[in-house]
């Protein structure tokens, strides 16, 4: 017993503890209650087991409840084995609208104020250079009417690279591609560091410059943890493909595919040789956004008769 | 073994072939997909309530009664009259190029007479507007549930705002009933 004794006051065993009470001073002590060790201790989502999952959903559950007043469900649905998600958008049928812009808003409980948006709707003149350079586009346009006469528009979002530059930035493995090739971020990785901001080419990444706010009314409280459910100050975010919605068995459609007016958004399977996306990549005239980028998006942009 | 399988296989098709046959009355192979009921207004249909007491007048001209239609009509209107589509005989149904009678719920046989490739692309989900299940049921639908059979062309729409310019966003705490509100509101 008296050797144990003396053995704790080792120079190991006073370096663990100096670490360990260090710690406790840094984490904030306000609240210090149980879930703020165990955000600050936890594993990154694809090494958690299911277990250890849950506790994170009961967690963030519990958190989300006591901030928005509101009974949120937080799915972790994994990807359907078999399934990579493509998406079509038709520059002839595109009105500039921006339901999309908006009904995504709805879906993923975006931040009103300040305002995030995953889409933008950028606007060319026709005739003008504009796919190579992105420059001459206008995201502004505000007319009476759309669409108007003269000029064409194309929504922009991310893209889900199957060579995400993004993911390579993240100097913390926040972000990553899943198996059905949506790229994902885990909100509680991120540092907001904007690495990964910087190296999209597509500037398809938002930042939460503030606090998000939303009202409560607006709060969409079906969530997935790599999708929509609410982000803090200082993270990033970005499209997911609706991942709480197309994920389930049978998959709902993407909030801005069921949303658009003209039926301009076209989303489905690119594995299933009968899905509308494969057949438009066979029969349509079609290009991605910044090929030379070798980024190799899953976001087809077409040309229908 | 053979010899036990072949009477299924021969009964098999015998079952088939009335199944088939009977698949797309209008002669093509149109998947019976779910498309909502056509967007008929409220009190018109059937139209036989009134035409079945009128006498057939085939020369164009303005109608008395379908005032709207026929001054807003704008579909290749050199080309085409009311009864190029509507039946003369029995009003409820619209009528082919055949001479075959179609009902108005299954009316995407009638555009696709001319619009060939756009009905193509139809059935095959690339053009027009699908909701449902991406791995499921999906909704199809029709033609003139977004084009007006009577002037096609989609009409001119208000945008929804801009996205915030970032030199006009503020670092603020709002009280909960002046953040904004989603300028959606309940569209579909």
């Amino acid at each position: 017993m008296k050797d144990g004794l003396r053995r704790s006051f080792s120079r190991r065993s006073f370096l663990k503890g100096t670490v360990a009470g260090l710690a406790s001073i840094a984490i904030p002590v306000g609240s210090s209650d149980a879930s703020i060790w165990e955000a600050f201790f936890q594993k990154h989502f694809r090494e958690m087991n299911d277990d250890e999952k849950k506790a994170v959903i009961n967690r963030l559950e519990e958190e989300y409840a006591r901030k928005f007043n509101i009974k949120f469900n937080i799915k972790t649905t994994r990807a359907i084995p078999g399934t990579l998600f493509g998406y079509g958008l038709d520059l002839s049928r595109c009105i500039g609208c921006r339901r999309c812009v908006y009904a995504c808003m709805r879906e993923n409980n975006q931040s009103r104020d300040p305002q995030v948006q995953w889409i933008t709707v950028l606007r060319f003149k026709k005739g003008e250079k504009w796919v190579n350079d992105l420059e001459e586009a206008e995201k502004y346009y505000y007319p009476e009417k759309v669409p108007e006469d003269g000029y064409f528009y194309m929504p922009v979002q991310c893209q889900h690279c199957e060579n995400p530059p993004c993911v390579r930035a993240c100097p913390t493995q926040a972000t990553w591609k899943e198996p059905d090739g949506i790229v994902v971020v885990d909100y509680n990785w991120c540092i907001g560091c904007r690495y990964c901001m910087a190296a999209c080419p597509y500037g398809a990444r938002r930042f939460n410059w503030g606090t998000p706010h939303i009202r409560k009314s607006e709060i969409n409280p079906e969530t997935h943890y790599l999708g929509n459910r609410p982000r803090y100050r200082g993270i990033v975010e970005k499209c997911t493909f609706c991942i709480q919605r197309t994920r389930e068995n049978p998959g709902r459609y993407p909030a801005c595919v069921e949303i658009c007016p003209v039926g301009a958004r076209k989303f489905g399977n690119l594995l299933d040789p009968d899905s509308e996306i494969r057949y438009i990549i066979e029969n349509e005239r079609v290009f991605r956004l910044k090929e030379d980028e070798n980024t190799n998006p899953k976001f087809y942009y077409f040309f229908a008769t | 073994m053979k010899r036990i399988l072949y009477p299924f296989i021969v009964c098999a098709i015998l079952i088939s072939i009335p199944v088939f046959s009977s698949y797309g009355e209008a002669g093509d192979d149109l998947p019976k997909f779910f498309v909502p009921p056509p967007p008929l207004s409220k009190g018109i249909f059937p139209c036989s309530q009134c035409h079945a007491y009128m006498k057939t007048n085939r020369t164009r001209r303005a109608l008395t009664y379908h005032t709207k239609i026929s001054k807003g009509f704008n579909h290749a209107r050199e080309q085409r009259w009311c009864l190029d589509c509507h039946n003369p005989d029995d009003r409820d149904k619209l009528r082919l190029a055949s001479g075959k009678l179609i009902s108005f719920d299954e009316s995407e046989y009638l555009c696709g007479q001319c619009h060939g490739t756009i009905f193509r692309d139809w059935k095959a989900g690339e053009h027009g507007k699908r909701t449902g299940y991406w791995n499921g049921k999906k909704v199809y639908r029709l033609c003139v549930q977004c084009h007006y059979p009577h002037w096609p062309k989609f009409q001119k729409i208000k945008p929804l705002p801009p996205p915030i310019k970032p030199d006009n966003i503020k670092y603020r705490e709002l009280p909960k009933d002046k953040i904004p509100l989603n300028p959606l509101g309940n569209i579909k």
